[in-house]
């Protein structure tokens, strides 16, 4: 410590150093690599990769596989906008509502998803499984067909996506709307604001980070996701995370994967750019 | 202003369409919110009662019958036990790793300026906006090129590195609040510079530091996509559910994931006990 205390300039990178060297070597550099395996070309016969500047696994991949990034931007997009509106009103409730329950309250909303993620999803499988319980009632009053299924449908994957990811929506909703000044409210309805315009005009503006950290937590993962599509949905539901990992892990068609995933990852880093600039969020986060 | 403090009180006392308008509003709001947690609940409510079905064939779909068997009998399915063991080590190095990793960064961008804070930020927030199968699937990328042969320590590695923003975020909040001038206190007061750390800063980080853990080991242990790329031969409790889920769903993986369940919600029940007592006894 007599070190750092001669050394103070130099402090800050010590604390630095060890941690973001972690991220440069296992995340920034596998990016790296993964950007020049996108650029490699398959020998068919061989199996081995050569490098070539082979700018074509991009187009080749949007033009066979447009159909899945699609349907993965529209799934997310659905499912996040779910979450917000399940999610809004909950959070508002047990801000506003939750008294010295509001820890306990919160348990309700983070304690499920410490039941592991594919357990989780299993379970909906179970919920809306053709023989089981829901199924049978909805049939039982004909709002589904005799051969109707809950299952392997996109309102299933949806489904499935919109409950795995609400916690990423609640709780930044929760945590701006409790950080709002009650008086501010009040003060709105002293200066005859109708309930309807207070909130309108200050709880929803100053709940904006809450939203806009909510929105991009549930999308980015939505949008890569996989795992719903696959237990709850049929190939008909593939969203661009099923051709990535069938790719890399079945097919071992290693430039195709990479090309994918920087084509999902920049539409993401597009689509957050869009969206920062429409809420006016450099405020918001800085 | 005089006018405005002789409108106050005409406010304050609301006419009876709007008070109905007002309790019809805080009841449609609270069924509202009943509603969301009985959706939030029913998933785990059948993970929970099919831990105790007794089905009959492979799959544990329907109700069959009540038994304790798959409690008692827990590890009677081949592979399980390991990959329970696996995950909790794995969870147990990549949380405290990441934990000391993550905090040392808090500690530099709360308490001290310097040059590169920016990028520093962006390379904080970049791997939690990055889809997990991204990250997953580069780091295979890495491990290939390299000749690593993936297994329990790529996973470790895997884990450590989208742990440490998460770590971050959560001491950062924590550290924000944070008052400067207690250590320039113990300072004055002759405490040298470790043990002003350990006897006044360590102390007011503690529940930022214990939550980070809390939730770099919980997402660990629930690590699926990152893991699966990254896994090699290693199984893990979430890989093992993904194989038994299409061959064969076992309601002793219920069994586990209600334990798991059950633990992680008693810890955070203790920690928001604690945190009760804490606020009280310092307030």
């Amino acid at each position: 410590m007599g070190f750092l205390h001669r050394h103070r300039r130099l402090t800050p990178y010590l604390l630095l150093g060890p941690g973001l060297a972690w991220l440069a070597l296992f995340f920034v550099a596998p990016l790296g690599f993964l950007g020049h395996q996108s650029l490699e070309t398959q020998d068919p016969i061989e199996l081995t990769y050569t490098f070539k500047w082979a700018w074509h696994n991009y187009s080749d991949a949007i033009t066979t596989y447009h159909t899945q990034l699609l349907r993965s931007f529209e799934y997310a997009g659905i499912a996040t906008l779910i979450a917000l509106l399940i999610s809004y009103p909950l959070s508002y409730w047990i801000a506003f509502r939750g008294g010295r329950w509001k820890n306990v309250l919160l348990l309700f909303i983070v304690g499920p998803f410490f039941v592991t993620y594919l357990i989780r999803t299993l379970a909906w499988e179970t919920i809306l499984a053709d023989q089981g319980f829901v199924a049978d009632r909805l049939r039982d009053l004909h709002l589904l067909g005799a051969d109707g299924r809950l299952l392997a449908t996109s309102t299933a994957v949806v489904a499935g996506i919109t409950y795995n990811f609400l916690p990423f929506m609640a709780l930044p909703l929760y945590v701006s709307l409790e950080q709002i000044d009650q008086r501010l409210i009040e003060a709105a309805q002293d200066l005859y604001a109708s309930r309807v315009r207070a909130f309108l005009r200050v709880t929803l503006p100053l709940s904006l980070p809450g939203i806009f950290a909510g929105t991009l937590l549930t999308f980015i993962p939505a949008a890569g996701d996989f795992i719903n599509a696959q237990l709850l949905g049929t190939p008909n539901q593939a969203m661009i995370g099923n051709v990535i990992q069938s790719k890399f892990l079945e097919l071992t068609d290693y430039p195709a994967a990479a090309a994918l995933s920087f084509i999902l990852m920049a539409i993401i880093l597009v689509l957050i750019g869009i969206y920062a600039r429409a809420l006016g969020t450099e405020r918001l986060t800085g | 202003m005089s006018a405005n403090a002789e409108a106050m009180p005409m406010t304050r006392s609301q006419s009876a369409p709007a008070k109905v308008f007002a309790f019809a509003r805080r009841h449609v709001l609270t069924l509202y919110a009943l509603l969301a947690f009985g959706y939030l609940l029913l998933p785990i409510s059948v993970v929970v009662l099919f831990s105790f079905n007794h089905p009959h064939g492979r799959f544990n779909y329907t109700w069959q019958g009540f038994t304790f068997d798959n409690w008692v009998h827990w590890d009677a399915v081949p592979g399980l036990r390991g990959a329970l063991e696996a995950s909790l080590e794995i969870a147990a190095i990549s949380s405290v790793s990441a934990t000391v990793l993550g905090a040392l960064i808090a500690l530099a961008l709360v308490r001290y300026g310097f040059r590169g804070r920016g990028a520093t930020n962006l390379l904080i927030f970049l791997p939690m906006s990055t889809p997990e199968i991204v990250l997953g699937a580069s780091l295979l990328t890495l491990f290939l090129t390299m000749n690593v042969t993936t297994g329990f320590w790529t996973i470790v590695i895997a884990h450590v590195m989208f742990n440490i923003s998460y770590v971050v975020v959560t001491v950062k909040a924590r550290l924000v609040g944070f008052d400067r001038h207690l250590e320039e206190a113990a300072m004055d007061l002759g405490a040298n510079e470790w043990t002003t750390f350990w006897r006044v800063t360590m102390p007011l980080i503690a529940p930022g530091i214990l939550a980070a853990l809390l939730l770099t080991f919980a997402l660990s242990v629930d690590d699926f996509v990152i893991t699966n790329f990254n896994a090699g031969t290693t199984v893990t409790f979430p890989l093992f559910v993904w194989g038994a889920a299409r061959a064969a769903v076992f309601p002793q993986i219920n069994v586990v994931g209600t334990a798991i369940f059950a633990v992680a919600v008693s810890a955070m029940l203790a920690n928001v006990v604690w945190q009760n007592r804490r606020a009280r006894r310092l307030a």
